[in-house]
């Protein structure tokens, strides 16, 4: 029984099931070759219904909503800001990541107060704007600011807002319970579509007013109670607010469990029982790790680290987040970048000879194995360091340097295979090959089968440049 | 990890955890007050904004209840229930024995049952001296070359559950220590400490082979894990010899596969020919967070799901090798002004790798850093039960002065 019931949920969708409701008349408008190949990008969600124009005519009305139901993923899109810096959240189609690619990564918002001193919010809001870590060729960055009333004064909160909207376009969140005070915020960035923080049990009725009279969507905080958070979802829904956010509470000490169980039932019942109250992105406020409780900040910060990216990978589709910085953020938001990759994705790159700059029969020649990371990671630190040079690609079968040496996929017998195949040997004229630190056992095997001599390069690819300046060319010995 | 740790109060937790963290000398106790401001809840539109004309529709006046009905699911799967180390009675002299695995859901879905057994950390510690990262080596700097004394520390000190003794001389390309000389440190850490034992070899299946059969005699009815097993051992033709030698003097197995489900079924069924099931770990491969994590995180997850609906050949205990967390240069590398202190990225990035592939259903971590190590132990005690949270600590914390 269970076993069905689970499968039943994952959508299981097939290009044939969108084919047979599109006009089938091949007219290439979407810019693919038919309608079929169209179907099967519907499907693996490459492209969106919409741009097949022909759909949206009156005459197929019927089979276009059909296929918006069809498609419509198991938790709500639901979009905070407007125009180019824009974040959506939610629209996950899955609960599990090898399922289907995870949609929309958790946008991180960090809080600011409306009683800080100006300087110091301006100043705040600046460093969010700033933070930025290249990872693997990519930028990671904060993505929204949440302003929290704790003047409880509307005019106090309504200046910081408007404060906040003058020297950014992050999409905000604006956080007070208080009804009046959020007006007053709400008023100075009319139109913006600021999330709304939040209705509960005692203000929701003016809560969901603001909501429908700004266009904003709206989050649910039901502190560790579900059947409130249910209940409170079907009102908003009835009285006409369409964009929900649900927050069931971060407890970041002895509560955790309760949150991880909590965040884990709201996804679950939203994605295997189909359960629309429930099918709307979650909040995460990492950030209550610093309330009520005395100890040093760094334990503080250390608690709201982990919490986050136990967060991430538990359903979050958003995060609050206090601390600013950088070993607390960079985790979470490599992880966050992680997991948000396509599963379906090879891990490894094409393995041979990859030339970088313009390199000569005296150029120095490296070897790495062909896992993704351990490629890009690579090819990052020999282009900065501006490097003229080969690197020859092992196919470790995906598996980084460590990894596939204690599995044996990098031998002395793959290298040698490699470099024989590379063409290297015809290209330059000495025969000397870095290998990767993290090699050095293999060194003596691959000189002795592949009759090159092997100089044992850095642990880590950042030590090229360094390496090269120091070790190269080879002294004859 | 039990009442002793759940009697010390939280700050007390934190000040250990710090001193743990580094040797900080600018910590700041900084206290954190909370003002309960009076809420206003009267509701006065102060601008007139025209509301957007909308079909006139009844809106509700009160909370419309609706129910919760937790989903819970029933599983025809379960994962075997492995023990390990054995005590007196039981042929050895460890002073407590540790079960792990027995589930039969997700990791930590306590709506739907909670987990039979709480994963567990063991410390690594190796037989010779090995290039550590500086946030690590400040910690072990003096039991280095000690392996007793540096599992000693591991127990005592950093509170490991059990701890594992990497037999790195072995490599024959480092020391090529011989067996018998490298089954010592295994008797001297048997009698150093009381808990149950990891033995790790070198890496190369020919010496691992020989190494693990003369371990498995020295320290016969021990229980001890012989780290790893391999589909290279089977190659080399040297598994079926380990498997027999760990069934003939009573010790488990951990079967080592990278990110290759197919290859840890096969490796299983080539272990069942000699070895019952209850004596088989799993490790499916460790990226470090930045380096391959979520593929990791993603065959643990998949594992277990599948070993839940009724995998059979996946249903074992799950080892995660998380100190290769540190194979992150963020873990250890000098970065820019605003990344420091790297005291902290290190064992934080430990941290996060270990609590992903906790969620993904990881039941035993191999661990290096004692901050890392106590978070992920104090973590696993708080998701072991459910109902502690209390809802009045964070009404507020939208006012809360940070």
């Amino acid at each position: 029984m269970s076993e069905r019931e689970i499968k039943k949920g994952i959508k299981e969708l097939s290009p044939i099931d969108v084919y047979m409701l599109l006009p089938r008349t091949n007219c290439k408008e979407c810019g693919e070759a038919n309608c079929m190949a169209f179907a099967t990008k519907i499907v693996n969600r490459e492209v969106t219904i919409e741009q097949c124009t022909p759909i949206l005519e009156k005459k197929y009305e019927k089979e276009y909503n059909k296929l918006q139901e069809m498609l419509a993923p198991a938790i709500k899109e639901v979009t905070i800001g407007t125009g180019d810096h824009a974040v959506k959240i939610g629209g996950k189609l899955v609960m599990y990541r090898h399922e289907f690619t995870y949609h929309n990564p958790t946008p991180i918002a960090i809080a600011v107060t409306d009683e800080m001193p100006e300087e110091e919010l301006l100043d705040r809001v600046k460093k969010v704007e700033d933070f930025s870590y290249e990872y693997i060729g990519r930028e990671v960055r904060l993505d929204m600011i949440a302003v929290r009333s704790t003047s409880n004064d509307p005019t106090t909160f309504k200046s910081a807002v408007e404060k906040v909207a003058k020297v950014t376009e992050l999409p905000l969140i604006l956080c007070t319970f208080a009804p009046n005070i959020m007006e007053a915020g709400l008023v100075s960035v009319h139109g913006n579509r600021p999330l709304i923080y939040a209705a509960t049990r005692d203000n929701w009725k003016d809560m969901a007013e603001l909501a429908l009279m700004y266009n904003c969507p709206l989050t649910i905080f039901a502190s560790n109670d579900l059947k409130l958070l249910r209940s409170m979802a079907k009102t908003m829904i009835e009285y006409g607010v369409e964009d929900l956010v649900l927050d069931p509470g971060t407890f970041t000490d002895e509560g955790l469990s309760d949150t991880i169980n909590n965040f884990t039932m709201v996804r679950r019942s939203a994605c295997r029982r189909g359960d629309e109250l429930l099918g709307f992105p979650l909040i995460g406020t990492p950030i209550t790790a610093w309330i009520g409780e005395e100890a040093p900040k760094e334990v503080l910060a250390w608690r709201e680290a982990y919490v986050a990216s136990m967060l991430t990978s538990r359903y979050a589709d958003v995060l609050i987040m206090h601390s600013l910085d950088g070993w607390v953020q960079l985790p979470n938001l490599v992880w966050r970048f992680n997991i948000y990759t396509d599963p379906r994705k090879p891990v490894s790159v094409e393995d041979g000879l990859k030339i970088f700059g313009e390199p000569n029969e005296n150029s120095p020649v490296m070897l790495t194995t062909n896992y993704a990371l351990t490629y890009f990671t690579v090819e990052a630190d020999i282009k900065s360091s501006g490097a003229d040079c080969y690197l020859i690609v092992v196919d470790s079968g995906g598996i980084s340097v460590e990894s596939s040496i204690a599995g044996r996929l990098l031998t002395a017998e793959t290298a040698t295979e490699a470099i024989k195949e590379s063409g290297i040997e015809q290209i330059v004229k000495h025969r000397y090959l870095i290998i990767p630190g993290l090699a050095a056992r293999l060194s003596g095997e691959i000189e002795n089968l592949s009759g090159w001599r092997v100089l044992v390069g850095t642990k880590d690819s950042s030590g090229i440049p360094g390496f090269l300046k120091e070790r190269w060319p080879p002294k004859e010995e | 990890m039990g009442e002793e740790e759940e009697k010390k109060d939280t700050i007390k937790f934190s000040s250990e955890l710090l001193d743990l963290l580094s040797n900080f000398e600018e910590i700041e106790l900084e206290g954190v007050e909370i003002e309960l401001g009076d809420l206003e809840l009267r509701f006065q539109p102060s601008v007139a904004f025209a509301p957007p004309a909308v079909a006139p529709r009844v809106k509700p006046t009160t909370i419309l209840e609706e129910d919760f009905i937790p989903p819970i699911e029933e599983y025809p799967g379960r994962i075997e229930e492995v023990k390990l180390g054995a005590t007196k009675g039981e042929g050895g002299s460890r002073g407590k024995t540790i079960v792990i695995g027995g589930a039969n859901s997700p990791a930590f879905y306590l709506f739907e049952r909670t987990p039979p057994h709480p994963p567990v950390v063991s410390l690594d510690v190796f037989d010779t001296k090995v290039p550590l990262p500086k946030a690590i080596r400040m910690h072990v700097q003096e039991v280095m070359e000690a392996p007793a004394e540096w599992a000693k520390l591991a127990v005592d000190k950093f509170g490991a559950d059990l701890v594992t003794v990497h037999l790195v001389s072995t490599d024959p390309l480092i020391n090529d220590t011989s067996p018998a000389d490298a089954s010592k440190t295994i008797e001297e850490v048997l009698q150093a400490v009381d808990v149950p034992l990891i033995v790790g070899g070198c890496g190369d299946p020919k010496k691992d082979a020989s190494l693990f059969k003369r371990v498995a005699e020295v320290a016969e009815g021990e229980r001890v894990v012989l780290s790893s097993v391999t589909l290279d051992m089977a190659e080399a033709g040297v598994l079926d010899d380990v498997a027999k030698a760990a069934k003939d003097h009573g010790h488990a197995v951990l079967g080592f596969t990278a990110l290759d489900l197919n290859r840890a079924r096969e490796l299983n069924r080539r272990l069942y020919e000699f070895l019952p099931k209850d004596r088989i770990l799993m490790d499916l491969t460790t990226a470090a967070l930045g380096y391959g994590l979520e593929y990791s995180f993603t065959i643990f997850e998949r594992a277990r799901l599948a070993a839940l609906m009724g995998d059979a050949e996946l249903q074992h205990p799950v080892l995660s090798g998380t100190t290769n967390a540190w194979a992150a240069r963020e873990a250890w590398m000098k970065m820019g002004q605003e990344w420091e202190p790297r005291e902290l990225r290190g064992p934080i990035w430990e941290t996060v790798t270990a609590l992903a592939l906790l969620t993904a259903g990881v039941d035993l971590f191999m661990m290096m850093h004692p901050a890392a190590v106590r978070t992920v132990k104090e973590v696993i005690n708080q998701l072991m039960s459910t109902g502690k949270s209390k809802p009045e600590k964070i009404a507020d914390w939208v006012t809360a002065k940070i």
